[in-house]
């Protein structure tokens, strides 16, 4: 009777999560569909700042994912990010060729995951420090490397998808973006299926959650998680030109700002899983995009730098809410010995 | 039943493996017949599982040759011996818990189609043939930390058998299992030789050797030091191979004399890590002077009663009393201080601490009291005085009480913690798992220590997952079965098949 009684409420608490979130995700499209019809060029503005805001984010948040599934955290996203985005415009700048810059920026995030692994899997070092070790790295090399009034040839062109986009609201905000924010659209689902329902997918979570399991029926842990990792940091590398090569269109001190570590609590928020995490971030993108609105828009009588707080503020109660209640891969963080 | 003359398919010849301070394996030769059953028996720490990870490619031999089949092979990783045929059940099941029992099973041979994409509906189908073919129950769809541990067992043999395994290493199959849930797998094993399949099974219970085996090789200090029929052995000559001496396999004891109550349990109610219930409701009385043991499948909430009485895990509900106060919100230093000696289930995580010098460790319970701190400085002198009084009383093989807690073997880690419990006033002793992993020789001491205290008056709550101990050291016996007690027996009416039933969760027996 016990057991029953168990199961009963664990299904009524899976009926109130599927139609919690089915209400909540309506409700959020009625409230988009009011505002555009109150306002529709605000509503566009908005949507597209919180798509564009959400890229990095969703980007640095696959790059963690990959690693932590395999068992690798990667702290070191920020600096990853950063060090690729200054590579990716000193190269556009001096090839100039965007293209150039893009490829080198992302080759340059792969560097650094390769690093990660080495430090990680290979010298079994604690890997927080190994990821502290990048940030840090990356912040002294671009500092010292950086050179005022270097330009690059503009940014990375807006493609219109055709007639898709001159669909009203949609088409404006899904259809007219840079090439990077298409890209991470397509990563995140890219990963999912590969994460789930592919070979790869299912080798890589079985040595996030139980290494000595994988080896024992032949998988080559080690070579996984130099993989993923290095995988995970070229996608890094795509969130560092695009804040670089694609956003602000030039380079400037520690530009991340944050990202690579909000992008980790993206990561968590989302559970793990890419369309999880683009729901984070486009959550996070949301409150970026409101902030900027506030600020410069608004004729609102708060200090902007309360305003400016929002997505950090955002971070803190998604931190403290969520991390102890999602359950991370069960190998995360352990160096694996094979003898 | 394997005839005499069954061509052998799988051999080792003067195998030897070296750790950095000990010699696993020395000159092993052995040999498996087709369709047969290879008991490997020995003590803890005598080179089964290293043997058995050199013949699955887990570990590299130093010297000497694998043959598998006729054809004689340098094992490179685990993939090697699966495309041989060879299969392991690890002791440790090497599941994934989160993941469903199909992605167990093909993790590593996965079923595909295309551009690595997942057949999981194919996979499933092929599980399912193969357990009806072989009787071993399993779904598929079940996620594996749902399972009971037999399920989980037979998944690994599923698993074996998923991989085409011909050869089957079955690493200390019955260590969790409930003594019915061992005789279901031993019918399955006899089924799967009936089929040409060929099993090592390596226990170190005397018991289930006779039972199942074809032949039974024993294995001692890294040597095969003998093989033997099971027609003509008996438990006595094998324990004699195993050990190298004869050994006492009953404890002797005088009837106990109970006292007045200690320990009084009420509605004690404990959650687990992930704050599900694991004790529900559980009410004990124990008395000075007797050994309650509680027997019990692990998991069934044996940890989280341990850990709450000794106040390292707060209680959900219900009280505890220790000789009459109520100690329901004691610190651990407060309770010690009652009188509470506690060997736990893990040493080298909760026992000791492994890079400190066996001396500190003496005094882990008391360092903070005079004589052995003055004003808040410890004082080193009185401290390794003491600490070698303990090392010669208890008989603890070490050069010398400045050598680190980590340098000592699982038995002398043991005698160690035993020792300084035992050098405090007791009323009460809580032993988990007290000769898990370690010599027969410790057991042996360790289990004398237990009658002593015993006698001297001490009540004695015993936590195994070994029958055996339980059945030959307890005065009385509490199976525990989902967090609660099914059942309290007299040792006179505790008869293994009894307590066996009960530990499955039977309430008729």
């Amino acid at each position: 009777m016990q057991a029953a009684g168990g199961l009963d409420k664990q299904f009524n608490k899976a009926m109130l999560w599927y139609w919690g979130r089915r209400g909540v995700a309506l409700a959020l499209v009625l409230l988009i569909f009011y505002s555009y019809w109150q306002n529709p060029q605000l509503t566009t503005g908005m949507l597209n700042a919180m798509l564009r805001q959400s890229t990095p984010l969703v980007l640095g948040a696959l790059c963690g994912m990959l690693g932590e599934r395999s068992g690798i955290i990667n702290i070191g996203i920020e600096g990853q990010m950063l060090l690729a985005a200054f590579v990716g415009f000193m190269v556009a700048a001096t090839t100039r060729s965007l293209i150039a810059g893009v490829v080198a920026g992302v080759l340059m995030g792969a560097i650094l995951g390769l690093f990660l692994a080495f430090m990680a899997v290979s010298l079994k070092m604690d890997q927080i420090i190994g990821g502290t070790v990048i940030n840090i790295l990356a912040l002294g090399l671009t500092s010292f490397f950086y050179q005022a009034n270097q330009t690059i040839p503009g940014k990375l062109p807006i493609i219109s998808l055709g007639p898709l986009a001159d669909i009203p609201l949609i088409g404006s905000v899904l259809f007219r973006n840079p090439p990077i924010t298409y890209l991470a659209l397509i990563l995140v689902f890219v990963v999912h299926y590969a994460l789930f329902y592919t070979r790869w997918g299912l080798r890589t979570r079985a040595v996030g959650e139980h290494p000595r399991a994988a080896d024992t029926v032949g998988i080559n842990v080690y070579r996984l998680r130099y993989m993923n990792v290095i995988i995970g940091g070229a996608m890094a590398g795509v969130a560092g030109v695009f804040l670089s090569l694609e956003s602000v269109g030039s380079f400037e001190r520690a530009m991340t700002n944050g990202r690579g570590f909000v992008a980790l609590a993206v990561m968590i928020f989302g559970r793990w899983t890419p369309l999880g995490a683009w729901g984070a971030a486009l959550l996070f993108g949301f409150a970026n995009a409101l902030q900027t609105q506030l600020q410069f828009g608004g004729s609102l009588q708060i200090p902007y730098q309360f305003i400016g707080m929002l997505p950090y503020v955002l971070t803190i109660v998604v931190l403290a809410g969520f991390v102890g209640r999602s359950r991370p891969p069960a190998a995360v963080g352990q160096p694996y010995e094979t003898e | 039943m394997a005839e005499k003359g069954s061509p052998i398919v799988l051999e080792a010849r003067g195998l030897t493996k070296r750790f950095p301070s000990v010699i696993a394996n020395d000159q092993v030769d052995l040999f498996l017949r087709r369709g047969e059953i290879l008991a490997l028996l020995g003590e803890n720490g005598a080179g089964k599982s290293t043997l058995m990870n050199m013949l699955y490619g887990l570990y590299h031999p130093d010297e000497g040759e694998i043959w598998i089949k006729g054809e004689k092979i340098a094992l490179k990783s685990p993939g090697d011996a699966i495309a041989r045929g060879v299969g392991m059940v690890h002791q440790h099941f090497q599941l994934v818990p989160v993941m469903t029992v199909a992605e167990n099973v093909m993790l590593g041979s996965e079923t595909t189609r295309r551009w690595g994409m997942l057949d999981a509906r194919a996979a499933a189908r092929r599980i399912r043939n193969l357990s009806q073919q072989y009787g071993l129950q399993v779904d598929p769809e079940a996620v594996v930390e749902d399972l009971p541990v037999g399920a989980q067992q037979r998944v690994e043999i599923i698993k074996a058998l998923y991989r085409q395994a011909d050869i089957l290493i079955l690493d200390e199959p019955t260590a969790v299992l409930t003594p019915q849930e061992a005789n279901e797998l031993f019918r399955i094993m006899r089924d799967l030789t009936a089929r040409g399949v060929s099993i090592i099974f390596i226990t170190h219970k005397l018991k289930e050797v006779l039972a199942v085996a074809d032949r039974i090789g024993v294995l001692r200090r890294g040597r095969v030091v003998g093989t033997t029929d099971p027609k003509t052995a008996t438990e006595a000559s094998l324990a004699e191979m195993m050990v190298g001496r004869q050994v006492l396999l009953r404890v002797e004891k005088d009837d106990a004399k109970p006292g007045r109550p200690i320990l009084q349990l009420n509605d004690l109610r404990v959650n687990d890590d992930r704050g599900h219930q694991a004790v529900k409701g559980l009410s004990l009385e124990l008395y000075a002077g007797e050994i309650l043991g509680v027997a019990g499948v692990e998991g069934n909430g044996q940890r989280e009663l341990v850990e709450a009485l000794t106040g390292l895990r707060p209680l959900a509900g219900g009280t505890v009393l220790i000789d009459g106060q109520d100690t329901t919100h004691f610190t651990p230093r407060q309770i010690t201080e009652l009188g509470v000696a506690h060997i736990p289930e893990d040493r080298e995580k909760h026992g000791l601490v492994m890079p400190h010098p066996i001396s500190d460790n003496m005094v882990l319970n008391r360092y903070y009291q005079p004589p052995y701190a003055r004003h808040g400085v410890m004082q080193q002198e009185k401290i390794i005085a003491d600490g070698e009084k303990l090392v010669q009383k208890f008989d603890v093989r070490t050069p010398s009480v400045r050598n680190t807690a980590s340098s000592l073997s699982g038995g002398n880690k043991q005698k160690v913690i035993v020792a300084r419990e035992f050098s405090h006033p007791t009323k009460l002793l809580i032993a988990a798992q007290p000769t898990r992993g370690i010599d027969v020789g410790s057991i042996e001491f360790i289990h004398k220590q237990l009658i002593t205290q015993r006698d001297d008056g001490v009540a004695v709550l015993l936590v195994s997952a070994e029958l055996d101990e339980i059945l030959s050291l307890a005065d009385r016996v509490a199976v525990l079965f989902d967090g609660r007690v099914v059942k309290q027996l007299p040792i006179e009416e505790a008869t293994r098949e009894r307590v066996g039933l009960l530990m499955a969760g039977s309430t008729e027996a």
